[in-house]
């Protein structure tokens, strides 16, 4: 159930990508998107009834939270800040060129 | 004691180093970025080269970083086909650096360049030795992120609205690798490239698998710009400086996308009838599609990334088709085009730095004026049309003979029509650029400065060696390793895993 939300969650970011005519609003998807994704890689990891994983000696290792997906959506969101950062940047200096967010009157380029 | 497996993490070492030492010192003087640059690439090519007799002597190499021991830790591997992917990665680094040094004049802020140059490289390297799934996601993001600024360098208005374009479409691409990676990782409970492999040949294929699959084609196929994913391909690469398209063209779309394709496809999941079959579908597409989209371009930039969508088709149909001959075409054909496309995409950099246009109808009788650009776009020319004994035509040979002996005649014959029509594009190209009439305006053009000239002459010659590579000692040192280390297919997890025993 939870992971239907996770892909409607994804959809809804796609779908902005796709439809939306405002660059900033593609952004936004892209950020939705990516954290569908990262919702999904923590969702994983989950345990039914689990506890956190620390380990001690008096602990049993059952029924604990796998914590490698943890660190590596931590990863992952690092790299999605580099790349927003990047698209924010380049949106900025699109709207000082060109004068507007609205990518059908930005197309210069063809194909 | 120094064993032969440390030489390994340097290849993502010294370009790191060089791009964070540049992005400190890089202001300091003028000639520190053109240094600290060539020096680096110097040290790699050597590596490289170093690393493909290491592999000779010593079989498979392997590193565990911060000493974890693989399957827990991040394993680097050097086997046939890192080796191969290093040297052609690091040789069009070398040269491209060579001619970035001349060619940057023109932009400020050169150890900007530089540094985000550098770090591409590092991404890619690190792409190709890591042996683990998702320390190659970040290697491959690191890659990716940098050339979409290097695509925006000039933030000029088509520079940039290509650079959003790219950086959209790349986005979503790695997002479907990060979320193939994550269901793959469900599955399996590893990381490990390797481990990987051995479990799923334990536990078989299922649905997750088949899932996984179809994301990693989509993504990786967006990042190698296979044809239903190549929009792009043509705005990003003409945008680009001269020296970042011969990278982007040459060596990031094979490092990135056919490489990871290759690897985990025929390494880690295992490649099975379906797969094979849509990766030549698709490989058909793109040669056909490409080849038919360049022919009607009149921007010199435009036509030759068009061709690459085309050629990247032939990788992957040879390498898709599965057979030993097939892999061997398709892996020589990516090493024969990362190096004539890198040169003539340094030729349309050179005539753009002489002349100032792209325009192909603008130019005309540019040969007498650029003797040493028109001689090696003439030789690049001749050896991506696959006309012998340049090696464009040795690999475009093997691809065809594979797909005949494998019964796939209409394959066949439709490989056959693109180079056809690859050969008339390129004399297209010939006729108005650099032969016929001299414009009346380029009476006073001048040849570009002598290492931009050295760079263009060194990959030119690669081309007409490059045809020796299929016969006797050198095929036998470089290119056969890496088929091999393909055909081992799923048992490449046993071999590395055993090797750690």
């Amino acid at each position: 159930m939870i992971y239907l939300l996770c892909l409607t969650l994804f959809c809804v970011g796609l779908y902005c990508i796709l439809r939306k005519r405002n660059i900033i609003k593609i952004i936004v998807g892209v950020i939705i998107a990516e954290y569908a994704v990262n919702l999904f890689f923590v969702l994983s990891a989950y345990r039914i009834n689990g506890r956190a994983p620390i380990f001690s000696e008096d602990m049993i290792i059952a029924n604990m939270v796998d914590p490698l997906p943890h660190a590596l959506v931590l990863t992952a969101i690092v790299i999605g800040l580099a790349t927003t950062a990047l698209l924010v940047a380049i949106a900025i200096r699109i709207y000082e060129k060109y004068g507007t967010f609205d990518i059908t009157k930005i197309k210069d380029l063809e194909g | 004691m120094i064993k032969a497996s440390d030489i390994i993490p340097f290849f993502v070492i010294i370009p790191l180093a060089g791009a964070f030492l540049l992005s400190l010192f890089g202001r300091r003087a003028r000639w520190v970025p053109d240094f600290a640059a060539m020096v680096a690439a110097i040290l790699l090519c050597y590596l490289s080269l170093l690393s493909a007799r290491l592999y000779n002597t010593y079989g498979l190499l392997k590193y565990s970083v911060g000493a974890w021991m693989p399957p827990v830790g991040i394993g680097m591997v050097l086997d046939g086909l890192t080796a191969f992917l290093l040297v052609t990665v690091n040789l069009v680094t070398l040269c491209v650096t060579v001619f970035s040094i001349n060619y940057m004049e023109k932009y400020t802020s050169k150890w900007k360049f530089y540094t985000l140059f550098l770090l591409m490289v590092a991404g890619m390297n690190g792409v190709i030795i890591t042996g683990d799934l998702f320390n190659m996601f970040v290697f491959l993001e690191i890659a990716s992120v940098a050339s979409y600024a290097l695509v925006a360098f000039g933030t000029e208005k088509h520079e940039l609205e290509a650079a959003f374009k790219y950086a959209i479409m790349g986005t979503v691409g790695s997002l479907f690798i990060l979320l193939a990676i994550a269901f793959l990782y469900t599955y399996t409970s590893t990381l490990n490239m390797a481990d990987m492999a051995n479990i799923l040949a334990e536990k078989g294929s299922s649905q997750i698998v088949l899932m996984a699959s179809v994301l990693f084609i989509m993504g990786l196929g967006l990042k190698a710009a296979l044809v239903p994913f190549h929009a792009w391909l043509p705005d990003a690469h003409p945008s680009a400086p001269a020296p970042i398209s011969a990278m982007l063209s040459g060596v990031l779309i094979k490092s990135l996308g056919v490489y990871t394709l290759c690897r985990i496809f025929f390494n880690v999941i295992g490649l099975t009838e379906s797969i094979s079959s849509i990766l030549m579908l698709l490989g058909v597409i793109s040669m056909v599609i490409g080849v038919f989209l360049a022919i009607g371009q009149w921007d010199f930039k435009r036509l030759l990334a068009y061709h690459s969508i085309s050629q990247i088709g032939y990788v992957m149909l040879g390498i898709g088709l599965g057979t030993p001959l097939g892999i061997l075409g398709g892996l020589f054909h990516l090493f024969n085009h990362s190096i004539f496309k890198s040169l003539l995409f340094l030729n349309s950099g050179a005539v753009e730095y002489s002349t100032g246009t792209r325009d192909l109808k603008e130019m005309g009788g540019l040969s007498a004026k650029m003797p040493v650009t028109s001689g090696t776009s003439l030789i690049a020319s001749m050896s991506i049309a696959g006309v012998p004994p340049f090696n464009g035509f040795w690999s475009k040979l093997l691809i065809i003979f594979a797909l005949v002996e494998a019964g796939r005649y209409g394959y066949a014959f439709w490989a056959v029509i693109a180079s056809i029509l690859t050969l008339s594009s390129f004399m297209k190209v010939m006729k108005y650029a650099f032969f016929g009439e001299l414009n009346r305006k380029w009476d006073k053009v001048k040849e570009v400065p002598f290492l931009m000239k050295l760079s263009m002459v060194m990959l030119a010659f690669i081309c007409i060696a490059g045809g020796l590579l299929i016969y006797g000692g050198i095929g036998d040192m470089f290119l056969k390793p890496a088929a091999e280390a393909m055909l081992t297919g799923t048992k490449y997890g046993w071999l590395i895993l055993n090797w750690l025993r």
